[in-house]
């Protein structure tokens, strides 16, 4: 039973660096910008997280660090592709491969550095209850405040004026054009914002997941964080429901060795990858059901004034 | 306030098709020159090591096409994907496939094996890539799969089953329980073309591939059909075109290739399948690709260009004390100028006074 627990503690942490990138990239989607460049923001974004809490000892300057790294990158791209009307898929790739090469190449003297001593977080009262205190009440205040920042992204998108805008801007940019909004600028905030998050996702990664830095330490989460948009149906509650599913599906192999299934680690190691894969053919496979929940200009460039 | 404007030119530039990727090495070159300056290097020196070092001497431009022959023959099959607006990132995955198959078919070599085992290495590599890409061609075809994540997945899946294979049922029972198979048999090794030179026979196969993608893409109706459905689905169905075709066509072909290139690669340099074989030529192809304009003689240009920049990182290594991923940083540089150099290509930069 209390495996149990700690299972479940271990699959919203793992859940958590996976939701708040997969909300981040939902945000740029919904205004209708695609940015593949996720993994190399968030390996940036780790980097500079924890370089900066091995300098400073503090982990929210660490946070800020990261998702100050995820919102440049983010900025460089967006430019790229708002202004310059670059292609937005190879822009995002050519800024995964920089990420990946420059993180490594940056973070080599950091491989062996340690953090100060990590903290154990406890709610009081509520953390002391048998089975469900060490499940849910143990974790980092990151954890709960992102499923709180869920919630108002659903508040924002969905039941305020600036949220319509956002989902105009992805849905039928002319329109929101037509009507005076300036389109280029706020799916600038849009990316940003999104780099913004991946960002604070990394940071999270390297500061109190893992807690270290390697190079290409991200491993894909990333791309599966961009999966994760499409598995929602850009929805941020599904979004979120999806991370801590892969979560899950991380730590079960953790779990099923713990409980001594005797598999090869690669063949668990994989599954985060096959579930991707698994569940991106499941969603897609009707092309209409897509369609309707797709905002309409995602991917497309727009030329104001013609 | 004057400000710089982009205006749309009323048709693409073909002067800055070509000087764009001139222009964005340019701009790499002087951005690495900064680079090296911050880093306490002396400028002029890292450049040499990545400019003048890979080909100053016969050795080294036989180690610099070495490196070349992979990334040469992964973009050729991009190109034709990318052609076609099938977005396959997933080459390395391919890769590493095409190096495992070869790597079975290396192992069953034994002394008495005769020379006609190099052929069925080289299937066998073309054979895994097929395979690979054909994953990502089935869940795009039956299942509307994006292929972007589906084949960047694959590349981490691709991974896992190497190491599985090296960790556990090929590993090397005489090799100090190292992650390694044993070394395969010298009749598998691929015909290298001179003595002295690592260079092999993988090459001309590479160079053949090239010609032979020029004759595909603008000399036959089916390298037509292939490129046409990507620029315009429409046009492509009014002509009776199949986009499914084009779409498995792409993948199996890019897979082909890039299973070739992990066959070339374990069979000839290295000589036994080990964790260290991914190098990362799947994702330098990308860019191989893209500087070269999806053009196969173009391509060629590029590969070398990309060789340069690994050969320079090992250097920089051994001979700056700088981190061999040097090598990534440079790619992506030159990934990201390219970009915005490309701009040109559509627009012309124009000084506009004021804002109205």
């Amino acid at each position: 039973m209390e495996s149990y627990a700690l299972l479940l503690a271990a699959t919203l942490n793992a859940g958590t660096v996976l939701a708040i990138a997969a909300l981040g990239l939902l945000i740029n989607e919904k205004a209708g910008v695609v940015n593949l460049g996720a993994e190399g923001m968030m390996l940036c974004a780790a980097l500079a997280g924890f370089a900066t809490v091995v300098h400073s000892g503090s982990d929210w300057l660490g946070f800020a660090a990261g998702m100050g790294a995820g919102a440049l990158l983010a900025a460089l791209f967006g430019v790229l592709v708002i202004w310059l009307n670059t292609n937005q898929y190879a822009t995002g790739l050519a800024l995964s491969l920089f990420g990946l090469g420059f993180s490594a190449f940056a973070g080599i003297g950091y491989v062996q550095a340690k953090l100060p001593e990590r903290v154990q977080h406890h709610i009081p009262w509520l953390g002391d209850i048998p089975w469900l205190g060490p499940a849910l009440f143990r974790q980092h205040p990151l954890v709960y405040a992102t499923m709180l920042f869920c919630a108002a992204l659903i508040w924002w998108l969905y039941r305020t004026r600036a949220g319509l805008v956002l989902r105009s801007v992805g849905e039928s940019p002319e329109s929101a054009h037509a009507l005076g909004y300036p389109v280029r600028r706020i799916r600038l905030l849009a990316v940003v914002t999104g780099g913004a998050l991946c960002g604070l996702s990394g940071a999270y990664l390297s500061v109190v997941y893992t807690p270290l830095w390697v190079e290409g330490m991200v491993a894909g989460k990333g791309w599966i964080a961009l999966a994760l948009t499409t598995f929602a149906t850009w929805r941020p509650s599904r979004a979120l429901l999806g991370a801590y599913l892969f979560g899950g599906v991380t730590m079960l192999q953790f779990h099923l060795q713990s409980v001594g299934v005797d598999v090869p680690s690669q063949w668990m190691t994989m599954l985060p990858y096959l579930a991707t894969i698994l569940v991106l053919a499941l969603i897609s496979r009707n092309p209409a059901w897509i369609r309707i929940n797709k905002p309409a200009s995602l991917g497309r460039p727009f030329h104001p004034g013609a | 306030m004057l400000e710089l404007k982009l205006e749309a030119r009323p048709q693409p530039s073909r002067f800055w098709s070509y000087g764009s990727p001139l222009l964005a090495l340019a701009l790499t070159t002087a951005l690495g020159a900064v680079l090296f300056a911050l880093l306490g290097k002396n400028p002029v020196q890292g450049l040499l090591v990545f400019f003048w070092e890979p080909v100053k001497s016969g050795y080294a431009l036989g180690e610099l096409m070495v490196k070349a022959t992979p990334l040469l023959l992964i973009a050729l099959g991009l190109a034709v994907c990318f052609r076609s607006n099938v977005w396959n990132i997933g080459a390395e995955g391919q890769f590493i496939i095409g190096a495992v198959f070869a790597s079975g078919m290396a192992l069953l070599a034994d002394r008495d094996t005769g020379r006609w085992i190099v052929p069925l290495i080289l299937l066998a590599g073309v054979a895994g890539g097929m395979v690979w890409a054909g994953l990502t061609a089935v869940l795009r075809d039956r299942f509307n799969a994006n292929e972007i994540l589906v084949s960047l997945m694959l590349v981490y899946v691709a991974d896992m089953v190497l190491n599985y294979l090296v960790y556990g049922p090929w590993k090397d029972p005489m090799g100090y329980n190292f992650p390694q198979t044993k070394t395969f048999e010298l009749v598998t090794q691929i015909p290298r073309l001179m003595p002295g030179s690592r260079v092999s026979i993988g090459l001309l196969l590479a160079l053949l591939g090239a010609g032979a993608l020029w004759l595909f893409l603008f000399r036959t109706r089916a390298g037509l059909a292939q490129q046409v459905g990507g620029l315009a689905p429409a046009a492509a169905r009014y002509a009776g075109f199949s986009s499914r075709r084009a779409l498995w066509t792409a993948l199996l072909v890019s897979g082909a290739a890039a299973g070739l290139a992990g066959a070339l690669e374990v069979a000839g340099p290295i000589g036994q399948l080990t964790p260290y074989v991914p190098a990362g030529y799947g994702f330098a192809a990308i860019i191989v690709a893209f500087v070269g304009r999806l053009h196969p003689v173009a391509m060629v240009f590029s590969a070398v260009l990309l060789s340069m920049f690994y050969i320079g990182g090992e250097l920089a290594q051994s001979r700056l004390g700088l981190p061999k991923s040097i090598t990534g940083v440079f790619q992506g540089l030159l990934l990201f100028t390219l970009l915005a150099c490309d701009t040109l290509i559509n627009y012309r930069l124009r000084r506009s006074a004021g804002s109205h």
